[in-house]
């Protein structure tokens, strides 16, 4: 029918080709060779002053990973990627130890004003309005394979949190690092977290000491800037007993027409009666309308509620990436430790998601609870993989699976991927899933009020996932909504 | 006098079946216009065309809204014209709450005319004195627009979004069905103390007796996509008492 047609057309033309944080940053840089070889590996070791044990543990990750084979399972389209085409180090120059904000290359700092991140001291991200009682928010930014700034460390230092560059840790707490790096996702996990063991760069890293609550939410935000570069950063968070920190990470890549691989590992240990709180707002460059560029965004995101009553939330807000392949998965090992995913991911255009989340029920009366909603328009594809398991000994596991699609057209793809398997009896699992096509009526009702046709999608989606929207920190849920509307974005008239 | 709202000899197609035979009605500033007919004559299609919903097409014919080509505008032009439509089956759409989609339409057609954007403030205190005269709880305005709303409650909403919208003109498709007595004479004040010298409204209806409550000044009667019986209020009474058999033929 015409109607359905001209949605179609309308959201075909979609946002992609106006991706807003598309700009490059010309600054020089100081790279390692192209391609990869245990020299690169000590390279990058090298320029990070690393201990030798470092450098052990990466030769290590990165033979095993030559014996390794690129995953297949997932159901996304690309052609080979060519490891030694890549650079896996890019850091920006000139590159002197920095003291203060004002040290960092201005070029740098402007980039990050243009994406509205608040490297200055600010107190909030710019343009949102601040809810009562002040919050503050750290951050730590990523520019290609460097941390560049990280803010507010003397207010975090007073409250005894540990929030630096990855890179910086190994040196100042090796003990803290080498207690628990790859714990969670141990270095022969798979393909790209073994990969990313090797050559990680930087990242984040914080420590919540016991008792704690973080004064401010944390956040990085990552940025690949440099063209031909990997970006494999490492995030290791550690909750102590009776601790809790909310943690925010962002990510864009400017417009390029070749693909780029970002290969990320994310480890979250909570230790009794700790919780952590992990949202993602994700908006690579996810390549133009014809499908040309974009990020290849292959993550490995793991929770540990390693004590009794820990609790870890995954909240993730997908827009960009040509391709994701993303599980953000919580161990429940402690008894009575929660796992929460809250999953927003829209794919347009030509991108392909599969993403989820694996929900492990090792301790007694673990909870857990999966929202997942997925949009897909143009002619993307995107999957919805989930695994839940209750082990022998997971007495009284519960998890609820709520997974609903929207199609908006009808070149798209949406499916939904679930596993269950319970060892033990009294474990409870209950799944829900719905697919429904965004409706001709809806859409006319909005404008019939109105509202043009974009500003109606845009609507209608953000009710769709006004759910998962509420579990974000209260700054990034305005910053998500718009983003979502933008990422579904027609052409104007 | 330029009419508000002229449909001339218009023809319109459905998935290759034409429904509208060549209609023509106008409508002037400050009247009120019934359209009765039977089932399937073509009244929600009519009013469909009018507000520009797609999936429609219109082969022959044209509609003027003061003397504008109206087809030639989208949809959410019209809207900011104010041309207003209270449908005859509202739809729902979960998570946006009534009250933010009332503002997101009242500032978006604020925008396209080129006025100010009410803020939160100034738009609550208009939305909350609208609701109040149409017996419509806060409660109700808090809750996804038209979800778990009672079919009174639904219209009851159109209703609102009319009086806070101040359309030129209102089309009301079938707004009686599906409410009581005391809804009905809700709903019909509501209706009522819209009626002013711009304004014009379009009734469409079944029923006789909402015609008691919104006193037309011409009655309309609709069959096989043509309207083939148009007169005053008085018409209404004898279609209630001898049907609609008598127009078959006409058509
Ligand atoms: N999308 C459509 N596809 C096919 N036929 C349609 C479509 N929309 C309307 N029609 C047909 O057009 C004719 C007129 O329908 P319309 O809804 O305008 O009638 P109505 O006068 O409003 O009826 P009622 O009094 O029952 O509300 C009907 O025969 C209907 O089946
Ligand atoms: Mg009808």
């Amino acid at each position: 029918m015409a109607a359905v047609q001209e949605t179609v057309d309308r959201v075909r033309q979609i946002d992609v080709d106006q991706y807003r944080y598309g700009f490059e940053t010309l600054i020089e840089s100081d790279k390692a060779p192209k391609g990869l070889s245990e020299d690169t590996v000590r390279f990058i070791s090298a320029k990070k002053n690393e201990p030798a044990w470092m450098l052990e543990w990466r030769l290590e990750a990165y033979r095993r990973w030559l014996t390794m084979t690129e995953p297949q399972w997932a159901r996304v389209n690309y052609p080979k990627i060519d490891y030694q085409d890549l650079y896996y180090y890019s850091a920006p120059k000139p590159k002197k130890t920095i003291g203060s904000l004002d040290e960092i290359d201005p070029d740098i700092l402007k980039t990050y004003e243009k994406l509205g991140i608040p490297l200055r001291e600010v107190e909030v991200l710019e343009g949102v309005v601040r809810p009562e009682g002040q919050r503050k928010i750290a951050v730590d930014a990523v520019f290609d394979s460097v941390s560049v700034a990280t803010t507010f460390q003397k207010e975090l230092k007073q409250a005894g949190v540990i929030f630096m560059p990855i890179s910086e840790a190994i040196r100042e707490h090796p003990e803290l690092v080498k207690k628990y790096l790859g714990t969670v996702v141990p270095t022969s996990d798979n393909y790209f977290a073994t990969l990313n063991s090797a050559v990680f760069s930087d990242g984040s890293f914080v420590y919540v000491p016991p008792g704690v609550r973080c004064p401010m939410e944390l956040s990085t935000y990552f940025r690949i800037n440099e063209r031909n570069t990997g970006q494999f950063e490492r995030t290791l968070i550690i909750a102590d007993k009776g601790s809790y920190v909310s943690y925010l990470e962002g990510c864009t890549a400017p417009q390029r027409d070749e693909n780029q691989l970002h290969a990320a590992v994310v480890e979250l240990v909570t230790h009794d009666d700790a919780e952590i709180k992990y949202s993602t707002v994700q908006n690579w460059y996810p390549g133009n309308s014809e499908g040309k560029g974009g990020i290849y965004n292959f993550v490995t995101k793991r929770g540990d509620c390693r004590g009794n009553n820990s609790k870890i939330s995954w909240t993730q807000v997908e827009t960009g990436s040509a391709i994701t392949w993303k599980y953000p998965s919580c161990i429940l090992r402690g008894d009575n430790s929660r796992g929460e995913f809250y999953s927003i991911a829209i794919s347009n255009g030509h991108q392909q998601v599969d993403s989820g989340t694996k929900m492990i029920h090792l301790g007694k009366n673990t909870t857990s609870r999966i929202i997942s909603k997925g949009i897909a328009a143009g002619v993307s594809q995107n999957t919805y993989r989930g695994l839940v398991t209750a082990h022998r000994k997971a007495t009284g596991a519960r998890n609820f699976t709520a997974c609903d699609s929207l199609l908006i057209g009808d070149k798209c793809g949406a499916h939904t991927v679930p596993y269950v398997e319970a060892k033990n009896s009294s474990a409870l699992f209950e799944h829900e899933a719905t697919t429904s096509k965004i409706s001709e009526d809806v859409l006319f009702y909005c404008v019939q009020r109105g509202l043009s046709q974009e500003e109606a999608v845009g609507l209608v989606v953000n009710g769709f996932v006004k759910d998962v929207l509420q579990q974000l920190p209260m700054e990034f849920a305005v910053e998500a909504q718009k983003l979502i509307s933008i990422s579904l974005e027609g052409s104007v008239g | 006098m330029t009419a508000l709202l002229e449909v001339k000899d218009l023809k319109v197609r459905v998935e290759e079946r034409e429904i509208l035979h060549g209609l023509s009605l106008t409508v002037n500033p400050g009247e009120v216009h019934a359209i009765m007919g039977p089932n399937g004559s073509g009244k929600s299609t009519l009013s469909h065309v009018i507000a520009g919903k797609p999936g429609y097409e219109v082969t022959g014919g044209e509609i003027l809204f003061r003397g504008e080509d109206l087809l030639e505008m989208s949809p959410d032009e019209r809207a900011a014209k104010g041309v207003f439509l209270a449908f005859q089956y509202p739809v729902e759409i979960p998570g946006v709450a009534t009250m933010n989609f009332l503002h997101v339409a009242l500032n978006a057609q604020r925008k396209a005319r080129g006025e100010s954007q009410l803020t939160t403030p100034e738009f609550l205190k208009k939305a909350y004195a609208a609701a109040a005269s149409l017996n419509i709880p806060r409660d109700m305005l808090k809750r996804g627009v038209n979800v778990g709303f009672s079919g009174g409650e639904k219209k009851r909403n159109e209703i609102l979004q009319m009086a806070l919208f101040e359309p030129a003109v209102c089309i009301l498709d079938e707004m009686d069905s599906g409410l009581d007595i005391d809804a009905l004479r809700v709903a019909a004040d509501g209706v009522n103390a819209l009626r002013s010298q711009g304004r014009a409204m379009v009734v469409i209806t079944h029923y006789q007796r909402l015609l008691n409550y919104i006193v037309p000044d011409f009655v309309h009667v609709m069959s096989k996509g043509r309207v083939v019986k148009s007169g005053g209020k008085e018409l209404a009474l004898e279609l209630e008492a001898s049907g609609y058999a008598q127009f078959e033929d006409a058509a």
